[in-house]
């Protein structure tokens, strides 16, 4: 199992074709306290780097972007009474929406966690 | 950094406790500390302590009539008791608010006139060009503010300052001292919780801060915290809710506004009281989580009808509440309105003020 990120700072976990798809810990700290998340239906298709959903705080909205395309195929149901989880497990309980991988060669678009905690030095 | 930033006494201490920092009113100010829901729940709950040094002060000193300063604000000072605050604004001619402010009366011929910082150049240009005689002066420099907040701050304030501050009643204030100089201490604040601001020399205010914060049941609170805490009260923001194309009457601040003074603005706000003013302060609570945000379109049977100025999701109610202005015909209790911005879209309804009903503000 891998853990690749976008420079939005989305995660998607890859097992076999699911992409499991969350915010980072880092874009949960900066957000601060989330008061709620917009989640994908189930059935949507979504396009790489296209809008999954949004996500919003105290002191911020923003939209949540798709690592990899595919159909949704499961949503996080938990986040729309207790969108703190994000807070408290981003890259775990926090996950949002699972997607069924349409094109696993995308992956080559996104950063393995290397990569992303160098970028996130850069910024 | 910006250079231009002016810190406050406290600022070291906030990088200390490793706050978020963030500008406001051209001051580097403390946004949060450990969360802004943690703290807006510590400050209903317990009690909290706020750096406020940023806010302007002016003393003006002389006779108030013929001097002017009885023809500057919205209400008449001579008639503010000693060790009694009003509320209310400085209008420029059109009626439009150029600062909402605090006079505290503190002798026969002095008060203290109390500003937001990022107005408070422009709010001592205009009072000055409008006296007539009197010393008026600006003491922010010199003067540092600690706002302390929430139901248990009375038993710290008598713990930790002394017994007089027991019997102060809201919208008073006392001469007082502490730390070994003299300090105002005022029953007011901008939560809807009981507390006090406190007007101490700025070379005392890190020690009063240190002090306070000895009390296990007070914990710093940032600039993040009192908005969430203010909105929840129905105070407006200077900025956001009310500005300078903004009147009293359109804010619904009439009930701060005296007619039977003489003030600058009078006659405009009389002319738009006859002839009925186009758009009108409303108050709404949003059906669900999401959080109405400055600038989102009011709207109503798909026309956009006004616009949000302040709104943020409220931990009290545990959903989202805005206040805006729209047209008066829309702004009755219950009427359904569609908030819109981009792809962004949430249905509210018009409600009373405040959204939070059981603060401790006059317990």
């Amino acid at each position: 199992m891998s853990m690749y990120f976008t420079k939005e700072h989305e995660w998607v976990k890859v097992e076999g074709n699911l992409g499991t798809v969350g915010i980072s810990d880092h874009a949960a700290h900066e957000l601060g306290d989330i008061t709620f998340v917009e989640l994908p239906k189930i059935g949507a298709v979504v396009k790489q780097f296209g809008v999954l959903g949004s996500i919003e705080s105290v002191k911020a909205a923003s939209d949540i972007f798709a690592p990899l395309s595919g159909n949704v195929v499961k949503v996080n149901d938990a986040l729309e009474l207790a969108p703190e989880a994000v807070n408290e497990s981003a890259e775990g309980a926090g996950w949002m929406a699972q997607i069924e991988i349409a094109n696993e060669s995308e992956l080559k678009n996104l950063m393995n966690q290397e990569q992303y905690n160098d970028y996130l030095k850069t910024l | 950094m910006d250079n231009q930033l002016q810190a406050t006494p406290i600022c070291g201490r906030h990088r200390a406790l490793n706050a978020l920092m963030a500008p406001f009113g051209g001051w580097d100010m403390p946004i949060q500390y450990e969360g802004i829901i943690a703290e807006h729940s510590w400050c209903r709950t317990s009690s909290s302590l706020f750096d406020i040094c940023h806010m302007g002060e002016f003393i003006f000193q002389g006779d108030f009539e013929a001097g002017g300063l009885e023809d500057v604000f919205t209400f008449s000072v001579k008639t503010i008791p000693l060790g009694r605050s009003r509320y209310g604004f400085l209008l420029n001619e059109q009626g439009g608010i150029i600062d909402d402010l605090i006079v505290f009366r503190l002798a026969e011929d002095k008060v203290m006139i109390v500003v937001n910082a990022a107005t408070a150049p422009k709010d001592f240009a205009a009072i000055k060009g409008r006296l007539r005689g009197g010393v008026f002066t600006d003491i922010t420099a010199a003067t540092g503010k600690l706002d302390l907040q929430g139901p248990l701050s009375r038993y710290v304030m008598v713990e930790l300052l002394g017994e007089e501050v027991a019997t102060i009643p809201y919208f008073k204030f006392i001469t007082m001292n502490i730390l070994g100089v003299e300090a105002i201490v005022s029953r007011t604040g901008y939560t809807g919780e009981l507390g006090y601001e406190i007007f101490i020399p700025t070379e005392k205010v890190c020690e009063l801060w240190d002090l306070l914060l000895t009390d296990e049941r007070v914990k710093p609170a940032g600039l993040g915290a009192r908005d969430v805490l203010r909105l929840e009260v129905g105070y407006s923001l200077y900025g956001s809710d009310i500005d300078e194309e903004t009147t009293p009457l359109e804010a619904g601040l009439e009930g701060f506004v005296n007619f039977d003074t003489s003030f600058v603005g009078r006659d405009a706000l009389l002319r738009l009281k006859d002839q009925g003013v186009t758009r009108k302060k409303v108050a709404f609570e949003v059906a669900g989580r999401r959080s109405p945000r400055h600038h989102y379109d009011l709207c109503s049977g798909g026309e956009v009808v006004g616009n949000v100025t302040s709104g943020v999701f409220s931990p009290m109610l545990g959903k989202g509440i805005g206040i805006g202005f729209i047209k008066p015909e829309l702004t009755a209790i219950g009427t359904p309105l569609t908030i819109s911005h981009e792809r962004v879209s949430m249905e509210a309804t018009v409600c009373e003020l405040p959204f939070f009903k059981d603060g401790s503000v006059r317990a």
